[in-house]
């Protein structure tokens, strides 16, 4: 076997794309040998990083200034590497090749040699040459380091000035706006996105973002950076006019990282770039060049998807495989500062002959243009602002070349109530057609997924990754998954049960609009048999989520899983678990010292939750009202530990106490939790609450999350700890009080209608179609116009809210199920217990005596 | 002659769910189906689980055959049989039982 060695210099998001190619390939070719086959090759991988981390997600950047951390950004990870086998060096750059020798220099001296060489070196931001460009607080935004330059600088600023109107520099121009700066954005050109936007999507663009705060100067040229009056500098522009700001971002466009190569004497375009061809070879032997370093035919493409295109390109290279880069499309799609700007193709009617219709609306702030041919046959390109739900239909019919609809214009025409909006069928697509470029996941490619078994979202985003990258496909990838399914007579089953042939959320909505308050109802007009084990508690679940009635009621009582019934958490023995609330884990010396007495006298084993509350352990069921009343009349209600509801809200002292507190989390935790104690839910929910963005109570993974901010509160949603570990995704920012509970509530209620039996919102989140984005249309937006139903069902449930222990321990009749035997007052005698730790703990089962025999 | 045992009134026993009677010493639990208006009665052990629990799990029906889960692991066990569907060599013990008056009553 012959070993040769790669080496990868740059470990960006393209050299890392790069790694994971090669080392796919590798699995695949090992997995296909014949037993006692071995590989003709090996190859062995190693890169070198200038940056002190590994691959991150460039493409998400702003996200760090939205709560993401640099790990969240990470792309891979030390231990991933390691365990493949992937040498790498970070902070350490290559400063040298030798292209006769296959020897590379570092920064730091070390020599290395190769058998192959790829240069990932990526580019670098342009900037200008201002006089003055080089003094402190004149930053660019690139890599997280400049980030985190550009948050330590916003702390010493007022205001910040962008220079640069395009696609990264409205990107910075968001993040300054996120560091709470007053934002400028100054543009040379006479409008914003000159290379994606035309006059019409550009101006709709600016008056959008206008709107929002950011001040935009168009047609300037910046001729110099001197000492400001009222701000740290001042800009002076070419046409006399001048601005002055604290600090200023460079996003004047971007230039290949090609000053190695040029200095190896490898062959360079006139403006830059590392000439490569096809296969992605520069014009030294053994020396490749993938992403935005290279130059193909005399381009630069500073996308992420070209970039990956080239990776795959070059490692099928190294495998002996035909994979020719032919270049790429361009369009995109993005938000910036929260507005749906999409370009595609021929985005300015370049094209001889072609002809264009245009839709605006200056009410929505929507403006669709698409440019079609001369025979109005094809489409050529499409700008979209404000709304880009039509962008991949437009995108497939450009790809592939399709034939237009009769009316192009319906494409870009909204559809109004009882019309069907103008859609390409999923059908009509070519089995080549790329749904996901991001990774690259043909049509066909999904049609082989289903035809592999996977049936939902989750399964065919991990077995082909399709929607994993920007998500901007996920839309799509949905629809040919469905009409593949329906092409293959699948009906989807999602019947909860042999009793019913409904899901949850179809359930929830059979009793929520037929106002079904009882099992037997529904059982008796929607199901069949008598009802088990997974559908009762599911459809007590839902009676309780909207109507909110005492679950021990007779009509009830029969469905409720065991802990329901006995309003505490049956353990392996029998006995039961008691965890009174303590809301926002504030708690009374007096009232702890209640907890520690009831414990001490029914020995009960006493343990501190992760909940920041106390569960104490070994009540027999006669106990539990005894210890109840106790806990009762000391001003304790029930903690719903038992139930498939509101749990707990965590928190820390916020700025009652602490010296880095900026809002009352403490309070605000409290009455979150009394808010929404007792709601019933598809599973349970935690909610956290911390008092700034040192996030001591780790609300980010939590169901709702809840972090101080300067300036009010930030939302995160679908967090969760647990077996599947998520982190929360932000989903509104500086909100204040009222507007948060308005979002809960009818994130909540939305939750409680949609969700899946115990589907957590993590996961009923990830399968949402449409995901985050759908999810902050409903509940910001109010897209389904449902917001005030959400909102006055949960206020129901609210005013419907009662301690299920007080009323319990107040009825004589429910009390009578408190006893183990009907017929006697004896406890169960067969319960044993060890003393471990000063503590009581069940027996193991080898020293229990097992005393009922079974029949043969 | 079988002798019958007074264990509970019918109203001590809610619709739709069990309840445990000391019988001769062991733990039988007692269930009232109200759609088929059916007594059950099965041992109140859940030999998998290894407690004195099952009276106080969700009956149902799977497949038409009558079963209570065990709150502990959820195996379904035939009301009729005692037999555990998950696990064909578990066995309850099953016991007669009839509504006589007002008692509930129970018989080995």
């Amino acid at each position: 076997m012959k070993t040769v060695k790669v080496l990868v210099v740059g470990n960006g998001m393209v050299g890392h794309k790069f790694i994971d190619t090669m080392l796919e390939k590798s699995e695949l070719q090992k997995s296909i040998l014949e037993p006692g086959e071995a590989l003709s090759t090996q190859f062995k991988l190693q890169t070198f990083s200038e940056e002190s981390r590994l691959a991150y997600d460039r493409v998400q950047l702003s996200g760090y200034f939205n709560g993401q951390t640099a790990e969240d950004l990470a792309l891979t990870d030390a231990d991933y590497y390691k365990q493949r086998g992937v040498d790498f060096t970070l902070a350490d750059k290559v400063v040298a090749i030798d292209t006769k020798q296959q020897q590379v220099t570092t920064q730091n001296g070390s020599r290395v040699t190769y058998d192959k060489l790829v240069l990932a070196t990526g580019s670098y931001p342009f900037v200008p040459p201002i006089p003055g460009n080089d003094q402190p607080h004149c930053l660019v935004y690139r890599t997280i380091d400049d980030l985190e330059a550009i948050e330590a600088s916003s702390k010493q600023s007022q205001v910040g000035v962008v220079i640069g109107g395009g696609l990264l520099g409205l990107e910075a121009a968001n993040a300054l706006q996120n560091l709470g700066l007053q934002t400028h954005v100054v543009e040379f050109a006479p409008r914003l996105m000159a290379v994606q936007l035309d006059d019409g999507g550009a101006s709709l663009l600016r008056r959008k973002i206008t709107d929002l705060g950011v001040t935009v100067h168009t047609e300037k040229a910046t001729t110099e950076i001197v000492a400001g009056t009222t701000h740290r500098y001042r800009l002076n522009f070419a046409d006399g006019s001048f601005l002055e700001t604290d600090m200023l971002v460079f996003s004047a466009g971007i230039r290949p990282q090609d000053e190695l190569a040029k200095q190896a004497n490898i062959d360079i375009g006139e403006r830059g770039g590392i000439v490569i061809d096809d296969r992605c070879r520069t014009s030294a032997e053994n020396v490749y060049a993938i992403g935005e370093c290279a130059l193909w035919e005399n381009k630069i493409f500073g996308l992420v998807a070209p970039g990956y295109a080239m990776a795959n390109t070059a490692a099928s290279d190294l495998f002996e495989q035909e994979k020719p880069f032919l270049g790429a499309d361009m369009s995109t799609k993005l938000k910036l500062l929260g507005v749906d700007v999409a370009s595609i193709g021929d985005a300015h009617g370049a094209t001889e002959g072609s002809q264009s219709y245009t839709y605006s609306d200056d009410v929505e702030q929507v403006y669709k243009r698409i440019i079609v041919s001369a025979d109005n046959k094809k489409l050529l390109g499409a700008v979209l602002v404000g709304d880009a739900s039509a962008y991949g239909t437009l995108l497939q019919l450009m790809l592939n070349d399709m034939d237009l609809p009769n009316h192009p214009s319906t494409l870009i025409l909204p559809a109004f109530e009882g019309e069907e909006a103008a859609d390409v069928g999923v059908a009509a697509l070519p089995e080549t057609a790329q749904i996901c470029s991001c990774f690259d996941v043909t049509k066909a490619n999904l049609i082989q997924a289903v035809s592999d078994g996977a049936t939902d979202m989750g399964a065919i985003k991990s077995m082909t990754k399709a929607s994993t990258g920007c998500g901007g496909c996920g839309a799509l990838v949905k629809q040919v998954m469905d009409a593949e399914l329906e092409a293959l007579g699948h009906t989807i089953d999602n019947s909860i049960c042999e009793h019913f042939s409904y899901s949850r959320s179809e359930l929830a909505d059979i009793i929520r609009v037929k106002k079904i308050k009882t099992f037997a109802s529904l059982l008796a007009e929607h199901g069949q048999g008598l009802g088990c084990d997974v559908c009762k508690p599911t459809v007590s679940n839902i009676l309780a989520s909207f109507w909110n009635e005492y679950v021990l009621q007779d009509e009830h009582v029969g469905l409720q899983d065991t802990n329901d019934v006995y309003l505490g958490n049956m353990q392996k023995d029998g006995t039961y678990s008691v965890v009174p609330r303590i809301a926002g884990g504030e708690v009374t010396p007096d009232k702890l010292i209640v907890l520690g007495e009831v414990a001490k006298e029914f020995d009960l084993y006493t343990k501190i939750t992760g909940g920041q509350r106390i569960d104490l352990f070994g009540a027999q069921l006669h106990e539990l009202p005894l210890i109840w009343r106790k806990l009762v009349d000391a001003g304790f209600e029930t903690g719903h530990a038992y139930g498939k509801s509101v749990r707990t809200v965590k928190s820390c002292v916020g700025n009652s106490w602490c010296r880095y507190g900026v809002n009352d989390s403490l309070g605000f935790a409290i009455d979150i939790e009394n808010r929404y104690k007792g709601l019933r839910s598809p599973h349970k929910l935690k909610f956290a609450v911390s008092g700034c963005t040192r996030e001591c109570a780790e609300a980010q993974s939590k169901d709702v999350g809840i972090i101080a901010t300067e300036k009010g509160w930030n939302l995160y949603v679908g967090g969760n700890g647990g077996m599947r570990p998520r982190h929360a995704d932000l989903f509104a920012s500086d909100l204040d009080d009222e507007t948060l509970v308005k979002y809960i509530d009818r994130f909540l209620m939305f939750y409680i209608r949609t969700a899946e039996r115990l589907q957590r919102t993590s996961v009923w989140l990830e399968s949402l179609e449409g995901g985050l984005a759908y999810l902050k249309q409903v509940v910001i937006e109010d897209k389904l116009g449902i917001a005030d139903e959400l909102e006055s069902e949960m206020a129901r449930s609210i005013a419907q809210y009662q301690c299920e222990w007080k009323t319990t321990i107040e009825s004589p009749e429910k009390l009578k199920r408190f006893q183990h035997f009907i017929n006697s007052q004896q406890p169960d005698d067969q319960l044993a217990y060890d003393v471990v730790r000063q503590q009581r703990l069940p027996k193991t089962t080898d020293n229990r005596i097992n005393v009922v025999e079974l029949v043969e | 002659m079988e002798s019958w045992t007074s264990i509970c009134q019918t109203d001590d026993l809610v619709p739709n769910t069990g309840v445990c009677a000391l019988f001769n010493e062991e733990q039988v639990a007692v269930f009232h189906c109200a759609a088929t208006d059916s007594l059950y009665a099965v041992s109140n052990y859940d030999p998998i689980g290894q407690a004195n629990v099952l009276s106080r799990g969700i009956i149902g029906s799977i497949a038409s055959e009558p079963v209570v889960a065990s709150p502990l692991y959820k195996q379904h066990f035939s009301l009729k049989t005692g037999a555990c569907l998950q696990q064909p060599d578990v066995t309850l013990k099953t016991y007669k039982v009839r509504r006589q008056g007002k008692h509930i009553q129970l018989a080995p």
